[in-house]
């Protein structure tokens, strides 16, 4: 007598599956070349829910066309990414606009609507939405306060310096309370004070609201201050942790001519023996 | 060599046109379809709009005088001075009021969508608009169509009725002819299908000079040199469209109605 009915399922491979979905961020094989040489080459990894993922490596590496991958700004020539548990490599246009305003994203320059203001800027989404005057007033003040920028709620971003049009675009990111946050090298070309300013908002919105994220930035600086400090609540500022204590949810990843070369911890980032992360390093 | 940079231009060419029709289709069909962000088609007719009503009050009322003073000499050499005013409302409302309009509306309003647009793409702001889950396409270039349409038809209008009173003026005061024998001859000798036939062509102006300055602004690469490629683009193809098309849908009404 034939055996009827369908096959049971494997435990350990729904659970893979569950906990794949469960991540905001999966890459899988992905290659894109613009039609030349591949950018990036058969990349693979993932952000897990309330991980914070550095993304290192040199000017040109293709650090800002992986993040560009990651909400669908650009496509794939090969290999899959998932947003929210979604398959986007193929998704059609129409279908990712409900998923990417689901992700903060901060450009690399701010990319802010020169022709509005901070206000109109940074509620954006919400103006989009019709949601009611006043409530976006309210929402964008708090959101002002917490990158420090009451002051420049009417004012327009040709009248804001580099490091004050960051700030607006972390809290044009984060005014919705984002599942997922990219920021494209936050710090670049700004000065040393200013850095620390905007890591230590990357850092709060980590420690306090344990949002999933994926930075890029070439500054191993400020890569090594996000992974040894967290947000005093408190104190209501940056403090450092205990000697030879990491944020165990900040790990790292670096690409090297477009393939992935490193993902990993502090701790196994600092012991690598790969002689480019090494060189990187010193 | 040369059969690799003609086949290459062909290509580019044929991907272009492609391109333009996927572009012009989903930024109509997009009416259709909410979100439709109705705000914007308002704040683009005042730009569109309001804004280019003195470039075509002043085009207007010059291409009506010189009509009248060309043609006076002409007509007058056969006896028919009297028919000035049929002839400038003729030529005015169904070809020069339509064409000169979208050629002026053209050069103002292409040239600043593409540039406008353009300048977004180069600064990302495109790409931060679309990350934060609102469809550019939408948003910029849908009311900016739509409005560039409605707003056309009725630029049209007032330069139809410019040059016909700036031909009056200069039958009146310089041609020193009778205004009344103008005015009447420009109205007794008009019919609905002239009408007609000038107020269909702002329609099709609209939208390609429109589409076609959004298309060039969405697809600018190369920074602030390639929003000044863009803009040139945009300006002489939509220019050069709008001209052929004028010849087109002028042959095709005339075949489908002889009476026209």
């Amino acid at each position: 007598m034939m055996a009827t009915g369908s096959p049971q399922p494997d435990p350990a491979a729904a659970e893979q599956k569950l906990a794949a979905d469960l991540r905001p961020v999966v890459f899988r094989n992905v290659t894109i070349g613009f039609n030349g040489p591949p950018v990036l080459d058969r990349i693979g990894f993932s952000v897990a829910p309330a991980e914070t993922r550095i993304l290192l490596g040199p000017a040109g590496v293709g650090k800002s066309v992986l993040l560009k991958l990651a909400n669908g700004l650009l496509r794939p020539e090969q290999g899959s990414i998932r947003l929210f548990g979604k398959e986007i490599s193929h998704m059609p246009e129409e279908w990712l606009f409900p998923l990417r305003s689901r992700a903060g994203m901060v450009f690399q320059e701010g990319a802010l609507f020169d022709s509005l203001t901070v206000r109109d800027n940074v509620a954006y989404q919400l103006i989009q939405e019709m949601v009611p005057d006043e409530e976006i007033d309210q929402r964008v003040r708090k959101i002002l306060g917490f990158v420090g920028l009451e002051e420049a709620f009417s004012l327009y971003p040709s009248a804001l310096s580099g490091g004050m049009r960051r700030r607006v675009a972390i809290a044009r990111a984060l005014i919705r309370q984002p599942e997922l946050l990219l920021y494209d090298s936050p710090t670049g070309g700004l000065d040393p004070i200013t850095c620390t300013t905007i890591i230590e908002l990357i850092v709060k919105q980590r420690d306090v609201y344990r949002t999933p994220s994926l930075l890029v930035t070439h500054r191993l600086q400020d890569a090594f201050t996000m992974c040894t400090h967290r947000y005093d609540t408190e104190q209501g500022r940056m403090v450092p942790l205990p000697q030879g204590e990491t944020d165990p949810n900040t790990t790292f990843l670096m690409l090297e001519e477009g393939r992935l070369i490193f993902d990993g911890s502090l701790r196994e980032l600092l012991h690598s023996e790969n002689a480019f992360v090494r060189e990187f390093l010193e | 060599m040369a059969f690799d940079t003609i086949e290459t231009t062909a290509k580019k060419l044929v991907l272009t046109v492609q391109d333009y029709s996927l572009f012009a289709y989903r930024a109509v069909t997009n009416l259709f379809r909410p979100p439709v962000y109705w705000p914007d088609f308002l704040i683009q007719s005042d730009i569109i709009g309001v804004g280019s009503v003195s470039i075509v009050v002043l085009a207007g009322l010059s291409t009506g005088g010189v009509l009248a003073l060309q043609s006076a000499a002409t007509l007058s050499a056969f006896g028919a001075a009297a028919v000035t005013g049929q002839f400038v409302s003729l030529t005015m409302i169904r070809e020069l009021g339509p064409v000169l309009t979208g050629v002026m509306v053209s050069g103002r309003n292409a040239s600043s969508m593409a540039s406008e647009l353009g300048s977004m793409v180069v600064t990302e702001q495109i790409d931060a608009m679309r990350a934060l889950g609102v469809d550019p396409l939408r948003k910029l270039v849908t009311p900016r169509i739509f409005s560039t349409i409605f707003m056309l038809f009725f630029l049209t209008i007032v330069a139809d009725a410019c040059g016909i009173l700036g031909g009056g003026a200069v039958t009146v005061f310089m041609n020193h002819q009778n205004g009344t024998q103008y005015f009447s001859m420009a109205w007794e000798h008009l019919r609905y299908p002239d009408i007609i036939q000038g107020l269909v062509k702002p329609l099709f102006f609209g939208y390609i000079l429109s589409s076609i300055g959004c298309f060039y602004g969405m697809r600018t690469s190369g920074g602030t040199e390639g929003v000044g490629r863009s803009t040139i683009q945009a300006v002489v193809s939509s220019s050069v469209l709008i001209i052929f098309v004028d010849f087109l849908i002028t042959q095709v009404l005339l075949s489908l109605f002889p009476h026209l």
